[in-house]
């Protein structure tokens, strides 16, 4: 317990990082994969394959990697210093993004096929058969595959650690190299651990609530 | 291509396509040439920033570096399949004294980040005493973490097949094991081919977290080449995250082909893949097709790739 309360400062300073971590780079993976998810289903040829290009380039790229072009490639460009957690929200940020896209993709698709043909057939535009049946339906079928991908960033936030972002997973390092810091590794570890699978089942509770009140019976 | 979303475009709607074709194309084109401008303006593109590329050893260093992270991705994949189907078949016991258990663990490993288990391993055991190599460190965290998960898949393949296959298994007289060895794992490992091969990609990718605990992998080399002459830090990057996109690029299409194959497979037309796995009308239909199907899989194993129909 002394591995807690010796060090009440930095666990809430590695808490609070982890959260921020977590909400703004989910809000930018949020509006980024909604415009890319958008851009895979429209009409035009080439916003398709520039949404395609990027989510298989980014999918297809460890999480660590994109870190390492933000935190590290970023500076040598010459710009406007950015601090590391800034550049590490905006990795995770985008490499959440694609998760995002494909899972709304994948909720469009299992609208079936006769309701848009029934919204055209009707007359309704592309705009309307998107926002006035599509979209309400897919919107049910993608929550709880959304809440994954959310919770997959969660976990994700961790990799910040690894590149001087003080968050949970950085504690071990901040809490040891500090000659007058009560607790081991072991203990730090375990309790990161502890605070994830918290977090975690917290969201997975929220995910099977939505889960249940949203179900469409087809 | 055509989409049930959208109209053949008229005329009007075809000029409208067409400027967001062109803004599209010029957001793209600011964005990249942006980087590519701010690249060239701090040199990236100079020689000696490439420098280092020319040395035949540093390439030998990539190809070893390469080595140590397909080495910890294939003992990580195989193992982790291993533990897989133990947790899915524990999961899927009727006694309590092992489901509970292994319900519980599955859960706790999938909750729990790959990173911060690779960290107790590594950082964690050598207080208890146990001083753990990085390389299995990388393995272990990776084997538990995607074991669960693969665990999940294959019992929800399981879950998802048809009740009578169950049933029919018991009804020629297998046991239990038999049941789960002949009828049911079969089916549910083919179905679930596709999300087992993305788990490994998933794998394939986290085997760069080793980077954080020093396993001298990938991207451990390629922060270590950007110390060296000329400080080619986006360089080695580049070069790094290709040969990553690429490896991971093969497993993914790979995942994709195998989903394909899989749709079309006459083998699986009886399943049922995911939700409404309740619903009684979707079973009782299927009967036939389930016949059907285990009329045409003898010759279906036995081709290797099979007809396609």
């Amino acid at each position: 317990m002394n591995v807690i309360f010796g060090n009440l400062d930095l666990w809430g300073e590695a808490i609070g990082n982890t959260l921020l971590v977590f909400f703004v780079g989910g809000i930018i993976a949020l509006v980024l994969g909604i415009i890319v998810g958008a851009m895979r289903v429209s009409p035009v040829p080439i916003a398709r394959a520039v949404g395609t290009v990027y989510v298989n380039l980014i999918r297809n790229t460890p999480l660590t990697l994109v870190f390492f072009f933000f935190v590290f490639g970023y500076p040598q460009l010459g710009l406007p210093d950015l601090s590391n957690t800034v550049l590490g929200i905006l990795a995770i940020g985008i490499y959440t993004a694609t998760y995002v896209a494909e899972v709304l993709r994948a909720g469009i698709s299992t609208v079936p096929v006769g309701q848009a043909e029934a919204a055209r057939a009707i007359g309704l535009p592309f705009g309307q058969v998107m926002t006035l049946v599509i979209l309400p339906q897919a919107f049910r079928t993608v929550v709880p595959p959304m809440m994954s991908v959310f919770i997959a960033l969660l976990k994700n936030t961790t990799v910040a650690a690894g590149f001087s972002i003080a968050e949970l997973a950085a504690l071990r390092a901040t809490i040891n190299d500090a000659p007058d810091r009560p607790g081991n590794p072991m203990e730090v570890l375990l309790w990161v651990a502890v605070v994830f699978v918290v977090l975690v089942m917290v969201m997975s509770t929220i995910q099977r609530h939505l889960e249940n009140k949203w179900r469409i019976v087809r | 291509m055509s989409s049930v979303l959208y109209d053949v475009p008229g005329p009007r709607a075809i000029a409208r396509n067409r400027i967001l074709a062109v803004v599209t194309v010029a957001v793209v084109a600011a964005v990249v040439g942006f980087v590519v401008y701010r690249m060239a303006a701090t040199g990236q593109f100079t020689a000696d920033k490439w420098y280092v590329f020319t040395f035949t050893n540093v390439w030998m260093s990539i190809f070893k570096a390469l080595g140590q992270t397909l080495g910890a991705f294939a003992l990580a994949a195989v193992l982790s399949l291993a533990l897989g189907f133990v947790l899915a078949i524990g999961r899927l016991s009727e006694h309590a004294w092992v489901r509970v258990p292994v319900t519980v663990l599955t859960e706790l490993f999938r909750a729990v980040p790959v990173l911060v288990f690779m960290m107790l391993l590594y950082y964690g055991l050598p207080v208890l005493g146990v001083r753990m190599d990085p390389y299995w460190a990388v393995v272990l965290g990776l084997m538990v973490y995607n074991g669960s998960v693969l665990a999940e898949a294959l019992r929800a393949g399981i879950e998802s097949l048809p009740k009578g296959q169950r049933e029919a298994g018991y009804a020629i007289g297998l046991r239990k094991s038999g049941v789960m060895a002949f009828i049911l794992l079969p089916q549910a490992i083919r179905a679930m081919l596709p999300v087992i091969v993305a788990q490994l990609v998933v794998t394939l990718k986290d085997t760069a977290l080793g980077f954080i605990i020093t396993y001298p992998e990938l991207l451990y080399y390629a922060k270590l080449l950007s110390s060296q002459q000329g400080r080619p830090i986006l360089q080695s990057a580049f070069v790094i995250g290709a040969i990553y996109i690429a490896m991971c690029l093969i497993l993914s299409g790979v995942a994709k082909w195998l989903e394909i194959r899989t749709r079309h497979s006459p083998k699986l037309k009886g399943y049922t893949p995911d939700v409404g796995g309740g619903d009684p009308r979707v079973h009782d239909g299927t009967v036939t097709e389930v016949i059907a199907m285990q009329r045409g899989g003898g010759k279906f194993d036995a081709g290797g790739v099979g007809p396609t129909l």
